[in-house]
C-alpha cells in the first residue's frame, strides 16, 4: 500500500520532470525569465498608468475624477516642457546626425593615420556618467568671470554672461553635454554601418572618376540608411526622454523660469516632488502616446518589421 | 600580375598625402579638445575647492597648491563617498552578472527553438525597446513600492534583468551556431538544460564580454531609476550621491570634484583594456538584426 503511494508520488514526481525536460515544453523555460518580468515589471505597469491618469492617488485615498488629470495638461509650464524637450530633441538631431557621418567617413578613409586611436578617444567622454559629465559642464558654463567658458569669450572681448541663468546660453551648456557624451557613440555606429559598404564599390566609382563629394552623396549615403534610421530613432527617444542632464546642470530640476524642465523633468516633479501620481501619469500617458506614433510612423516608412522576419 | 602591381602602387601613393596629414591634425585637435574637460576636472581635484569657488574651473598649473589631500578624504574622512563607491562597485557586479546570465537563457530560448507564439512573443522583447522606460517608471515605482523593494538593491535590479538589448544580441549571436551541436547533445544523452549548460553556454562566453561591459557601464552609470528607489544615504550608489553634493553653495566640492575624477576612472580603466568589446557591445543593437 504504501509502497503503492510513494510509486505514485515519485511516478508524478517523473511526469513533471519528464513534463520540463520535453523538447516541447523547454523553449518555454527557457525563455519564462522574460515572460514574468514582461508582465510584472512591464504589462502590469502599463496598465495601472492607464488606471492612475483617471485618478488622484494619496495614500489610502484613491478616487476616480475622469479626465481632470487631463484637463489640467494644459497649463503653460507643461507646454514649456513640451518645447524644452521637442527643440532639445531638434537640435540634438541637426548636430549629432550630419557632424559624426562626417567624422565617421574621414576616420574610415584609407588614409587615415591612427583611426583606432581617435575612434577610442572620441568614445572616452561615453564613459562618464551623466552626473560627472554634467558636473564639469557646470563648472564650465560658470558664473565667475574666471570660469572656462566666460574666460573664452573674454578673449573676444565680451564680458562673463551668466550662463545657466539665460535661456538661449542654458541651452547651448545642455547641447554641448550631449555633442560632447555622444559624438564618438555615433561615430562608433556610422563606422559600424561604413564596414558594410563594400570597398569595390568605392573604387569602381573613383576610378570611374566620381570625386569624393560625388561618392558621399551617391553611395556612402544611401547606404549608411539603415544605420541612420537607428541613430535618428534612438536620438529622438533620447532627446525626448531627457532628464538627468537637465536636473544636474540646473541643480536637482530647478531651473530658473522653468528654462530647462523637460516632460520627464515635469513628471518627476508631479511624481515624486509634489506627490500629483494621476497628474504624473497623465503626462506619461501623453509620452507614451508619442513613443507609439514615432514607432508606427517608423515600422511603416522605413519599413524595419519586414527586415525582423 | 600586372593588375596587382598596379593596385599596389595607388594604395602606395594614397599612404601619405598632404591631406592625411591635414586630417590627422584635424582629429588630434579634435581629440583635444574631447579630452579638455577631463584634463580640467582632474586638474581641480588636485587643488583646494576653495580655489575652485573663488576662480572657477581652469586650467592654470599651480604646482605648490596641488595635492592628493582632496583623494585622502574621500576615503578617509567624514563623507558617505567611499560607501557610495563600495555599492555601486557590488551593484554593478551583481547587476551584470544576473542579467547576462538571465539575458542568455532568453536569448537561448529565442534563437534555438521553434515553439507556438514564439514570434508573438519576440513581438514583446521589441515593444520593451520601443518604450523609455521613464513612461512608465510611476507605476513601476508603485509596484515596487508594493513587492516591499524600495530602498533596496533589488528594486534596481529586478525589473531589467530580463532585458531586450542583450536578449536580442545574443539571439542573435546564437543564430551563428548550428542546431546539429544540440542534436549532437540529445544523441549522447544530455537533457535540453544540460545542452544549454554543457555545449552552447561555453560557446557563448565571447558574447559575455560585450554585453557584460555593456550592461556594467549602464549601471555604474545608473541615474534616474536608482534616484527614485534609493532611499537612506548608505545605500545610494555613485551617481546619487555625487548629485546631491551639487549645492549652489558648493560646500562640498572638494569630495564632489575628486569623487566625480575616482568615479570615471575604474570603467576608464575598463576601457583601456577591453576596447573592442564596448565597442562591440555598443554597436551591437543597431547593425546586426
Amino acid at each position: 500500500m504504501m509502497n503503492s503511494d510513494t510509486n505514485k508520488a515519485a511516478g508524478k514526481h517523473k511526469g513533471l520532470r519528464d513534463f520540463l525536460y520535453s523538447p516541447t515544453i523547454a523553449p518555454y523555460v527557457f525563455i519564462s525569465p522574460f515572460i514574468i518580468i514582461f508582465i510584472v515589471f512591464f504589462i502590469y505597469p502599463v496598465i495601472s498608468i492607464g488606471v492612475m491618469s483617471f485618478q488622484t492617488v494619496l495614500p489610502g485615498k484613491i478616487e476616480f475624477i475622469g479626465f481632470e488629470n487631463y484637463k489640467n495638461l494644459l497649463n503653460p509650464t507643461f507646454f514649456k516642457a513640451i518645447k524644452n524637450s521637442v527643440v532639445y530633441t531638434i537640435l540634438t538631431l541637426a548636430l549629432l546626425i550630419p557632424g559624426p557621418m562626417i567624422l565617421a567617413c574621414l576616420l574610415n578613409s584609407k588614409k587615415m593615420i591612427g583611426r583606432n586611436f581617435f575612434r577610442s578617444t572620441l568614445f572616452i567622454p561615453a564613459l562618464t556618467s551623466v552626473v560627472v559629465a554634467g558636473t564639469v559642464f557646470r563648472l564650465i558654463f560658470g558664473e565667475l568671470p574666471g570660469s572656462l567658458m566666460n574666460q573664452l569669450i573674454g578673449v573676444f572681448g565680451f564680458h562673463p554672461i551668466k550662463w545657466l541663468r539665460i535661456q538661449e546660453t542654458s541651452f547651448a551648456a545642455l547641447l554641448f553635454l550631449a555633442c560632447w557624451r555622444w559624438t564618438g557613440v555615433n561615430i562608433l555606429y556610422f563606422l559600424s554601418g561604413l564596414q558594410n559598404i563594400p570597398e569595390e564599390v568605392n573604387e569602381s566609382a573613383s576610378l570611374d572618376g566620381a570625386t569624393a563629394l560625388q561618392r558621399f552623396f551617391h553611395i556612402t549615403m544611401p547606404m549608411l540608411k539603415p544605420i541612420t534610421i537607428y541613430v535618428l530613432t534612438i536620438s529622438i527617444y533620447g532627446g525626448m526622454a531627457m532628464f538627468t542632464e537637465s536636473y544636474i546642470i540646473f541643480t536637482n530640476n530647478k531651473s530658473p523660469k522653468d528654462m530647462g524642465l523637460t516632460i520627464i523633468g515635469y513628471l518627476y516633479r508631479q511624481g515624486w516632488e509634489q506627490n500629483n501620481i494621476g497628474f504624473g501619469c497623465a503626462i506619461g500617458i501623453v509620452l507614451l502616446l508619442f513613443a507609439l506614433i514615432l514607432n508606427f510612423a517608423q515600422l511603416n516608412i522605413f519599413g524595419l518589421f519586414k527586415r525582423e522576419d | 600580375m600586372s593588375k596587382k602591381k598596379k593596385q599596389k602602387e595607388f594604395k602606395e601613393k594614397t599612404q601619405i598625402t598632404p591631406s592625411a596629414i591635414l586630417m590627422f591634425l584635424f582629429f588630434i585637435a579634435l581629440a583635444l579638445i574631447v579630452l579638455f574637460p577631463i584634463f580640467c576636472i582632474t586638474l581641480a581635484a588636485f587643488r583646494p575647492s576653495k580655489e575652485l569657488l573663488r576662480y572657477g574651473l581652469n586650467i592654470r598649473l599651480d604646482f605648490p597648491n596641488m595635492s592628493l589631500k582632496n583623494f585622502i578624504f574621500l576615503f578617509t574622512g567624514e563623507n558617505n563617498y567611499f560607501m557610495w563607491f563600495k555599492n555601486s562597485i557590488f551593484i554593478t557586479f551583481i547587476q551584470a552578472a544576473l542579467t547576462l546570465i538571465v539575458s542568455a537563457i532568453v536569448g537561448y530560448g529565442f534563437a534555438m527553438y521553434d515553439f507556438k507564439y514564439k514570434n508573438q512573443i519576440f513581438m514583446c522583447v521589441i515593444l520593451i525597446m520601443m518604450i523609455p522606460m521613464e513612461i512608465i517608471m510611476l507605476p513601476l515605482y508603485k509596484q515596487i513600492v508594493g513587492m516591499k523593494l524600495i530602498d533596496s538593491m533589488w528594486g534596481i535590479i529586478l525589473p531589467f534583468v530580463a532585458a531586450p538589448a542583450p536578449i536580442f544580441f545574443f539571439r542573435q549571436y546564437l543564430s551563428g551556431i548550428p542546431r546539429e551541436l544540440m542534436e549532437a547533445g540529445r544523441i549522447d544523452g544530455c537533457s535540453e538544460y544540460g545542452i544549454f549548460g554543457r555545449i552552447i553556454l561555453p560557446l557563448m562566453a565571447p558574447s559575455f564580454a560585450a554585453m557584460g561591459i555593456f550592461v556594467g557601464m549602464n549601471s555604474w552609470n545608473g541615474f534616474l531609476w536608482p534616484l527614485i528607489v534609493l532611499r537612506s544615504q548608505e545605500k545610494f550608489t555613485l551617481p546619487i550621491g555625487l548629485a546631491t553634493l551639487i549645492t549652489p553653495y558648493g560646500n562640498n566640492y572638494d569630495v564632489l570634484i575628486a569623487g566625480s575624477v575616482m568615479a570615471i576612472l575604474p570603467i576608464l580603466i575598463v576601457f583601456l583594456f577591453f576596447q573592442q568589446y564596448f565597442i562591440e557591445g555598443m554597436t551591437a543593437g543597431g547593425v546586426k538584426g
